[in-house]
């Protein structure tokens, strides 16, 4: 096959897009060449930016024409490099379809373009008293259809679940640029499912062009009971007593010292800076069942040995309690030049047992770590403190972080909750799967992209075992 | 139905789906056999019995997560749940004691909490399952959130055992509410849909709306004080065996099930108005709708596409031509490439899902 011609394939764009729908000059592709993983960087071919479902099929038929990689990018924030250009492809930008298409409040449905951000649905639902449920902390910028691709999830998803718990279908454009809806407005639809399949297929399977969510109605009342715990073992056991008795709260979070105080410095949200973790659990629904929820949270944790324990009186102090978690990422941050963001997954009985050997490894590799943790739902995040300046400390951030994924599966996890395998994450699947599971799952991308067109390199290894892949140019086998 | 012994049979199975690959012989995979004449088209094909693997192999109450052979009864599992006051919160039907948990997944067959629990689909964890080459596989896992991969976990639900022999099933499971009410009114069908819609988005614990025969059945369910709270504010005629309709609804054990006539489910948007046949029993807040008799599956695809979703011939009718609309150039494609990436001889319950896959 031959190499990309790159300045035919800009002719050929030209004619299907207006010129401000491309870029082509290199210091204006410049913010494309990563997503908020930016230790990973590429240079596109070319970034297109269409305004029309019509033009992204244009732009696909064309691609697929000439066998160009496209890499599809909604806001950029993701967290794996799964958005990283492929150098000899093409960056298919989504943000500009931004449209809320329709609110359908008897049905608690929103029909959305995929560029529309994860918070403007729910602020668009608002004056129905719905919202949106899944809410990442980069709520405010990242968009639904990378939400869709990474199956994002949150602070409420023990409760609410997951992106792919909370969309009803999807209007997908196929490698070929051919259009189908996947999903219907029911709650389930005949064949296989294919809604569960491409939710968190990062980008490999097919374009989302459009999104329809379901909407939750906004709970009465909400409050939240902050607690502070002289161990992290302490905080663990109090995680699964909140469950034991019953309780399914719309956020349990934990933090750990480095990340309190971080969080407490940056937010002054009233975090116990002496506490080894802290633990924020909410509680919603009607205001009788937060009543009685949160004082019997309360008190559980006072029984297990909470040092400090705050339940909010009102709204801003609620705010406030959030604040400091919701700003844990940025606070760390301010800590050392760059932190790299982990999301291994473990059993929730298993958090003191992990906590304590990231400690060890933490002493290892002489990088600085802090804790954030979605105790409800067993998701961590530790947050590696490095320097990228210094090419030894990246080294070492790396393999810090292999480390811990090795541990999350090691004890019975899974090596990413939300944030994908991306680029990021390619050498640890082997760790959680067989070869022939592998295998299994490179079939897959080849029944719905069989030139392996689409985010290649992303996701899936490469084991060269599809009868199409053999076939493909080193090119294609990106990194 | 007599309890069944634990086994662990899943050596067995690989061994003889190899022996049915190397003779290219289709199988039809059987657990319970509660829902053979259900859902899918009639197959031919030798029985593959599951039923021998059997067992709980790792329950977490603290973890809300358990793991069984795909073979378990759900009664097995539901009893054991009870003790620590869990509950499997998709509600499946248990047909006497006879469905399984992986024929549940396989027909995605959820209850009337569906549209606030989540469905088997949207509970499961992970999967083990024997492939075509009877080499055991493992997707998922046993923790609540796994994007590593596609999600061949939740592609099983629905798919009747098309891709391979799910031997392990993990599911999300969550504690029972603390009370239960259910809410009766009289009204015609146009308003009940209206209704169960307007107080589906409002706060409150709503877990079962269900209309037939002209009466509105609502089911709260939760913290106790949430629930008498609502039920007073909502009123209408609280029943005093809370839970009768609904065992009765999901376990198809209503008069509207009894008989020979084809059984149509149709899978809507749930605030469509009500078109068709009036005789209709309308469950999942409206977006699961049922109706009997002998209709034609284009015309009533006609009705569904307009309300914005599918039909399925449930039960009954003639099962060996479609039971399911024609989904499409793209999607037929689509599906046969999954299927063949997952089964290129076709073992596995031929024909079942459709007659070109």
């Amino acid at each position: 096959m031959p190499a990309i011609d790159r300045a035919a394939l800009l002719r050929d764009l030209q004619r299907l897009l207006p010129g401000h729908c491309i870029v082509a000059d290199t210091e204006c592709q410049r913010p494309y060449e990563c997503d908020a993983l930016t230790i990973y960087r590429e240079l596109p071919l070319l970034v297109v930016l269409p305004e029309t479902v019509q033009q992204v099929q244009a732009v696909l038929q064309l691609c697929h024409q000439r066998q160009v990689p496209v890499v599809a990018r909604g806001s950029g924030t993701g967290l794996c490099a799964g958005a990283m250009p492929h150098p000899e492809g093409l960056l298919l930008g989504l943000s500009k379809l931004d449209r809320v298409i329709e609110i359908d409040p008897l049905a608690r449905t929103a029909r959305v373009q995929p560029g529309v951000s994860n918070l403007a649905i729910s602020a668009a639902a608002a004056g129905c008293g719905l919202y949106y449920g899944p809410d990442p902390s980069s709520q405010i910028a990242c968009s639904i259809g990378g939400n869709v691709a990474e199956n994002s999830g949150g602070v409420h998803c023990l409760k609410y679940g997951l992106t792919v718990h909370n969309i009803l279908s999807l209007e997908l454009l196929t490698v070929a640029g051919e259009q189908l809806t996947i999903g219907s407005q029911g709650l389930d639809t005949p064949g296989y499912d294919l809604l569960a399949l491409l939710t968190g297929s990062e980008g490999l399977l097919g374009i989302v062009v459009e999104v329809t969510v379901r909407l939750l109605p906004v709970p009465q009342a909400a409050q939240v009971v902050m607690a502070g715990f002289p161990t992290v073992a302490a905080a663990g056991d109090a995680v699964g007593a909140v469950i034991a008795a019953g309780i399914i709260p719309a956020g349990l979070e934990m933090m750990d010292r480095l990340a309190v105080q971080a969080a407490e410095d940056f937010a002054g949200a009233g975090y116990p800076r002496d506490a080894e973790a802290l633990l924020l659990c909410e509680v919603d629904g009607t205001s009788e069942e937060v009543e009685g929820d949160a004082a019997r949270v309360a008190e559980l944790f006072r029984s297990l040995g909470a040092s400090s324990i705050v339940t909010s009186r009102d709204e801003a102090q609620r705010a406030l309690l959030w604040q400091g978690r919701k700003s844990a990422f940025p606070a760390v941050g301010r800590l050392a030049p760059d932190y790299y963001c982990m999301d291994g997954t473990i059993p929730r009985s298993m958090v003191s047992r992990v906590l304590e050997e990231i400690a060890r490894l933490s002493a290892h590799y002489g990088l600085r770590v802090a804790n954030v943790f979605h105790a409800g739902d067993g998701n961590l995040h530790p947050l590696i403190l490095f320097d990228a300046s210094n090419p030894q400390e990246v080294r070492r951030a790396e393999q810090f972080g292999a480390a811990i994924l090795s541990l999350s599966v090691q004890v019975g996890g899974c090596i990413t909750g939300e944030h994908g395998v991306g680029l990021e994450k390619l050498r640890q699947m082997p760790e959680q799967f067989s070869e022939r599971e592998l295998a299994l799952l490179e079939e897959i991308k080849c029944a719905f992209d069989p030139g392996l067109t689409l985010n290649p390199g992303k996701g899936v290894p490469i084991l060269r075992r599809c009868q199409e892949y053999r076939a493909l140019p080193a090119r294609h086998q990106h990194a | 139905m007599p309890e069944r012994p634990d086994g662990d049979i899943e050596q067995a199975i690989a061994t003889q789906v190899r022996a049915a690959a190397a003779h290219r012989q289709g199988l039809y995979i059987q657990g319970g056999g509660s829902k053979r004449a259900l859902l899918g088209r009639d197959c031919e094909a030798a029985v593959l019995d599951v039923s021998g693997h059997c067992g709980i192999t790792d329950y977490q109450p603290a973890e809300l997560v358990l793991s069984a052979r795909a073979g378990t009864p759900l009664t097995a599992l539901q009893a054991v749940l009870a003790t620590q006051g869990q509950e499997l919160p998709f509600e499946p039907p248990t047909f006497q004691g006879r469905a399984t948990l992986g024929g549940t997944l396989a027909c995605n067959l959820s209850g009337p909490a569906r549209p606030w629990r989540g469905s088997i689909r949207d509970l499961v964890l992970g999967v083990r399952l024997v492939d075509a080459s009877g080499e055991c596989l493992r997707f998922g896992g046993k923790v609540m959130k796994n994007v590593a991969g596609y999600d061949v976990s939740r592609l099983q639900a629905g798919a009747l055992g098309t891709l391979g022999v799910l031997t392990e099933i993990s599911v999300k499971v969550l504690p029972r509410a603390q009370r239960t009410t259910t809410l009766a009114y009289e009204l015609p069908a146009a308003e009940a849909i209206e209704m169960m819609n307007r107080r589906a988005a409002t706060a409150a614990p709503l877990s079962g709306a269900c209309w037939l025969d002209g009466t509105l059945y609502l089911r709260l369910a939760g913290e106790a004080g949430a629930v008498a709270h609502t039920a007073r504010r909502w009123g209408g005629q609280a029943l005093a065996e809370a839970d009768a309709p609904w065992s009765d609804l999901r376990e198809m054990r209503l008069p509207f099930f009894a008989g020979d006539a084809p059984l149509w489910r149709l899978s809507v948007k749930p605030s469509a108005a009500l078109a068709g046949p009036a005789a209709q029993l309308l469950d999942w807040g409206g977006a699961q709708r049922w109706l009997r008799g002998d209709f034609d599956l284009a015309q009533l695809q006609g009705l569904a596409s307009a309300a914005g979703g599918h039909v399925t011939l449930f039960r009954g009718g003639d099962r060996r031509g479609e039971v399911r609309p024609f989904p499409g150039e793209v999607h037929r494609r689509l599906q046969q490439r999954l299927k063949h990436s997952f089964d290129p001889q076709g073992l596995f319950n031929p024909g079942r899902l459709y007659g070109w896959l």
